[in-house]
């Protein structure tokens, strides 16, 4: 966009502050950098804003949880402590963390197998059936919501935490074609070697095409493991009937938005809402810490198999 | 061996690949094919949860669709908030993008922390937001009221409900704009290059040059955000339709929260189902006609 004064525009340079020094041989103008990133600054402070003003109101008085200050008049540190009273949160985190950690292992051991019968094997109707896995990733969700809960309900499996990571036994569009793309990339000659040593199609896979896949691994998983973290519909929609210490996290927040909501009766202790939203988001944010570049990475590849 | 007969199937490799994709056809045959299908014979058919036998509808629940005013009020309302918020998604997201892929350094620090908000759960997203939209002492109104204006009531006054499930749209719009930075950076340096000695300035550069070779980029973001605005749930649902002693504004009735209010607490599953199919038949169109647009204007590179 225009103000972003690139290359060519406007040149009423005047030297104000040093410039940061050009890395590249294309000439920049200061004030366009300067623009640019004081644009930069002021996005960032629009995305942290209500994460900053989480952290502040999970701190304060019940009181003051709506006054906006971004550091809290009294603070209030015994909020962390008596929210483990207030909810079952303990329970809720490991039910999380759990039920994660089980979709996301299974989905990416499951993707990672059908993938790679997909990337080595040669055999009849391959590009058709690969043509329709990427077709289901089309699908809208809503669609299959009530069969499957239906399907679920005869295994007799409602009620416990099969739904909300049974089917990512059977592999999952989008990293069957993450996985698929990674072999691909390996040099066939690897496993050619192998076969004449006798190693099985199994050992192929699991001793060689597994080990060397462990980046895009990694990105299948820690996907997986967002997504499952995130699920509110599935809880809502499976573990909602069952005992509150059943929940996940994100259905415990729900929960406590109700049982604290300032409509429930004049202001009520929302500030324990506040410590269990930040609860179910530090782990999150922890998780992008450490892999940040897969996630980016992951996102990226999605927008190229268009 | 397999480049002797290189045109002929291996027999063996056949099967082995077959069972390597095993998982994936069976999961399909059921979570997929089948559902689908149970699905369309249940929207056909009366549905009885406690026994879960079928009795044939006919057209009774499609017709139930017709005549219930709130399924076309939440389609207009799901219409509405697509209508706004893919454009202003892509448009946000791709500006962003843009910013990142110029400054050069710092940009990995900036892209970090655009994307913590992808981080958030929803439910804490949906929390936060509870009391920063609210009309009276939200921070987003006080923040307006500062500069003079007086914001509207957000999570109350009908008109403004919808806006304020984009305003939380367009906060996780980092993902998109990650899809974006991505297709920027395939962007030849030298077509720009020959486009300033040309004379072409920055505008013209986005219009001639950006533009064109991130098309595909566009198109796919276009129809991925589509299909998610249409099917919009957790925000609406947390904001709204959580406290059922709640009065939520009707226009904050979106097409999926209504589906999930027939199925999982009406149990009415035979129209949920025709619910369901109608938004897939919807989103089928819909795609069909983005996808007939796109293939004018977007541009594919050679190889893939």
């Amino acid at each position: 966009m225009a103000t972003t004064a690139p290359p060519a525009a406007v040149s009423q340079a005047g030297p104000s502050t040093p410039p940061p020094e050009p890395r590249r041989p294309r000439r920049r103008w200061p004030v366009g950098q300067i623009v640019l990133t004081l644009l930069l600054i002021g996005f960032a402070l629009l995305f942290l804003y209500p994460l900053v003003w989480l952290v502040a109101a999970s701190l304060k008085p019940s009181g003051q949880v709506f006054d906006n200050a971004l550091i809290p008049h009294t603070w209030r540190f015994d909020n962390y402590v008596e929210v483990w009273d207030q909810l079952p949160l303990l329970h809720w985190i490991f039910n999380s963390v759990a039920i994660a950690f089980l979709a996301a292992a299974l989905v990416s051991v499951s993707s990672s197998v059908v993938a790679f019968g997909f990337a080595y094997f040669r055999f009849p109707g391959r590009s058709v059936l690969f043509g329709l896995v990427l077709a289901t990733m089309m699908l809208p969700a809503s669609v299959t919501m009530i069969p499957t809960y239906l399907i679920w309900k005869q295994t007799g499996l409602l009620g416990t935490w099969v739904p909300l990571f049974g089917a990512n036994l059977f592999g999952s569009a989008f990293y069957i074609f993450l996985q698929r793309q990674f072999f691909l990339g390996l040099p066939r000659e690897l496993f050619e070697a192998a076969r004449i040593d006798g190693s099985s199609y199994w050992q192929m896979f699991w001793r060689i095409a597994m080990p060397l896949s462990i980046p895009s691994f990694i990105i299948v998983f820690l996907f997986e493991f967002q997504a499952a973290w995130n699920n509110f519909q599935g809880a809502l929609i499976y573990l909602n009937a069952g005992s509150v210490e059943g929940f996940t996290a994100p259905l415990g927040v729900a929960y406590a938005m109700t049982k604290y909501s300032p409509t429930a009766g004049g202001q009520a202790d929302y500030q324990y809402v506040m410590v269990a939203s930040l609860l179910v988001t530090l782990p999150m944010l922890l998780l992008f810490s450490f892999g940040q570049r897969y996630f980016i990475e992951g996102v990226a590849t999605q927008g190229r198999k268009g | 061996m397999e480049a002797l007969k290189a045109r002929k199937y291996n027999r063996r490799e056949a099967i082995a690949g077959y069972l390597f994709i095993s998982p994936w056809i069976a999961g399909f045959l059921i979570f997929t094919l089948g559902a689908m299908i149970y699905s369309l014979a249940i929207s056909f058919s009366h549905f009885n949860l406690a026994t879960n036998k079928m009795r044939p509808g006919g057209l009774d629940n499609y017709r139930a669709l017709l005549d219930d005013p709130r399924v076309a009020g939440s389609l207009k309302n799901t219409l509405f908030f697509a209508v706004l918020a893919v454009p202003l998604e892509v448009m946000l997201a791709l500006f962003l993008a843009i910013l990142l892929n110029r400054v050069g350094r710092g940009a990995g620090f900036f892209r970090t922390v655009y994307y913590l908000p992808k981080m958030t759960p929803a439910v804490a997203t949906a929390s936060v937001f509870l009391l920063l939209l609210n009309g009276n002492t939200g921070a987003i109104n006080s923040a307006l009221r500062s500069i003079g204006v007086e914001g509207p009531q957000w999570l109350v006054d009908p008109a403004w409900v919808r806006p304020s499930i984009v305003l939380m749209a367009l906060w996780g719009v980092s993902g998109t704009m990650v899809i974006f930075l991505a297709a920027l950076k395939n962007v030849p340096r030298d077509l720009y290059e020959v486009a300033s000695l040309d004379g072409a300035g920055p505008v013209r550069q986005f219009f001639t040059i950006t533009l064109p070779m991130i098309s595909g980029a566009v198109f796919f973001n276009v129809i991925i955000l589509t299909i998610a605005a249409f099917q919009v749930f957790d925000q609406a649902y947390l904001l709204f339709w959580r406290d059922q002693t709640n009065v939520a504004p009707e226009s904050s009735l979106f097409y999926a929260v209504y589906l999930f209010q027939q199925a999982f607490r009406q149990f009415n599953f035979g129209f949920a189902a025709a619910m369901a199919w109608l938004l897939f038949v919807i989103l089928l169109i819909l795609t069909a006609i983005q996808v007939r647009i796109g293939n004018r204007f977007v541009y594919y590179e050679g190889e893939r």
